[in-house]
């Protein structure tokens, strides 16, 4: 019996593909997004919007709430550790958290090194706003990625900015001859080798969230549309008027994301979404999607 | 032969391409009427909660019985094992519930305890590489189940006349001949139609 192994940690990912995994800060808010059919919940201790509003350094949540969630639902239970903080992340895999996010929500522990996942037994997810981000953090040992977008804003551009990157640079290295992929792997600053896994493969060799800025059903038929494997919503959820409802509608958009009317259907009367932000309007230093490299 | 995987959510695209693989022609079902046209249905890992909250959204709930009185194959990988199975440990009430059997949920324990196994699978394949995820076991098995392997004491693969069931992911390894296996069983229950 070997744990551990990619296949193993890569495969977790596999299953969550088609799914929704939601941000949840209690028992509570876990029951209704579990109810709603959410592939995994992301315990925290405030969502990426409370987290912008209240400023200050965000941190891994408090054990007890992470606890408190797996305790409520059969579904996985991920967690956000700060980007390169070894001790967080050894924390929570302790606990037998399910999935660890080294994430730029949280404020960097580690402004110039992620955390050398493939040491660990529990499987990692990354964020990444292009190719070369994505091939750093699988080489690290990432067994998923997301595209960043720009969490707790409910504004998609930034997500889908960042999946038509990555998926435009993936057909790009399918395409080329494998003489011109050392200096692609060069520009991207990804390895030779992993360029070459993705040129055999046709995709990359990990499943692609998309997060950062869902805040609507249709958001997140859009992200699937665009080549995503699934969603992460973040602050859309409960920060919405009426969220089993709306997480509903969301579970329901990304299954079936080429069946319009269906999606018209599930739009209607869900009240209102979170508040949304213009990008421009962030301070360069509160842009989260910039942190880690 | 026409062989079917429910695509509601998981590891659809692996299945798809095993069973191109075996030669037979694949379709992913999102909607109940697209199963009429099927010699057999594979139900793939993913998440089960999820699975039943769009099988009921859907009503694809009559359908999928319907499909199994009618006699045709049914292949269930992990969580497709759960929605098959007559009994699932701490729940009332079975989801599809048409396989004997009685299954345990993330019965290994959680991810970190998620493994990968060499499996001898009775009358299938020796040696075969199973990748546990958050893995179900048989707990019991009924009398006319056939029990096709074992890990760790614990029932990890099961056939029940059309129905064929696995704790694993044979869909995330380039080995077919579970696949295989139940394309066989699609072939034959295409010639010997059961009686409805």
């Amino acid at each position: 019996m070997r744990t551990g192994t990619d296949r193993v940690k890569r495969g977790m990912a596999e299953m969550q593909k088609g799914g929704v995994i939601m941000d949840v800060i209690n028992a509570e808010q876990a029951k209704i997004a579990e109810e709603a059919g959410a592939v995994a919940v992301m315990a925290l201790e405030r969502v990426p919007s409370d987290i912008r509003a209240t400023g200050g350094v965000a941190r891994m949540a408090d054990p007890h709430i992470v606890e408190e969630v797996m305790g409520a639902v059969s579904i996985p239970v991920m967690a956000k550790a700060r980007i390169g903080h070894i001790v967080e992340a050894r924390v929570l895999e302790a606990m037998g958290v399910d999935y660890i996010d080294e994430s730029e929500v949280l404020t960097p522990a580690d402004e110039e090194f992620h955390l050398l996942k493939s040491e660990y037994t529990v499987p990692f997810v990354c964020g990444c706003r292009d190719l070369g981000e994505a091939a750093r953090r699988i080489g690290e040992g990432a067994a998923m990625l997301r595209t960043k977008g720009e969490p707790g804003t409910g504004n998609i551009v930034e997500a889908v900015r960042h999946i038509r990157k990555v998926n435009a640079q993936v057909r790009k290295v399918v395409g080329m001859d494998e003489a011109e992929l050392m200096t692609e792997a060069k520009l991207l600053g990804a390895s030779f080798e992993l360029l070459l896994e993705i040129k055999k493969l046709g995709r990359l060799p990990v499943v692609n969230f998309a997060a950062g800025g869902v805040a609507t059903p249709a958001d997140a038929a859009l992200m699937m549309q665009l080549g995503a494997d699934g969603v992460f919503v973040g602050s859309g959820i409960f920060k919405s008027d009426n969220p089993a409802k709306f997480a509903r509608a969301i579970v329901e958009a990304t299954t079936h994301y080429q069946d319009y009317k269906l999606i018209a259907e599930l739009s209607k009367g869900l009240g209102t979404p979170m508040k949304g932000l213009e990008i421009a309007s962030i301070a360069p230093e509160a842009r989260m999607q910039d942190r880690g490299w | 032969m026409k062989i079917g995987v429910l695509g509601l959510q998981g590891a659809v695209r692996e299945h798809i391409r095993s069973i191109e693989a075996c030669g037979a022609e694949a379709v992913t079902v999102k909607w109940p009427e697209e199963l009429d046209a099927l010699d057999g249905l594979i139900i793939p890992g993913g998440e089960s909660t999820t699975m039943r909250k769009l099988i009921d959204k859907y009503n694809f709930m009559p359908s999928l019985k319907q499909f199994a009185a009618e006699g045709k194959p049914m292949f269930g990988t992990c969580a497709g094992l759960i929605l098959l199975a007559k009994q699932v440990v701490g729940y009332e009430e079975p989801h599809i519930g048409v396989m004997d059997v009685k299954v345990e949920r993330n019965s290994f324990g959680r991810q970190r305890e998620s493994f990968e196994a060499d499996l001898d699978i009775n009358g299938v394949a020796d040696n075969f590489s199973a990748v546990f995820i958050r893995a179900p076991h048989i707990v019991e098995a009924g009398e006319n189940v056939e029990v096709l392997a074992k890990c760790n004491g614990r029932i990890v693969a099961a056939r029940e006349g059309q129905f064929l069931g696995c704790s694993f992911h044979p869909e995330l390894t380039d080995d077919h001949r579970l696949t295989a296996y139940f394309v066989k069983m699609a072939a034959e229950a295409k010639e010997k139609p059961a009686a409805v």
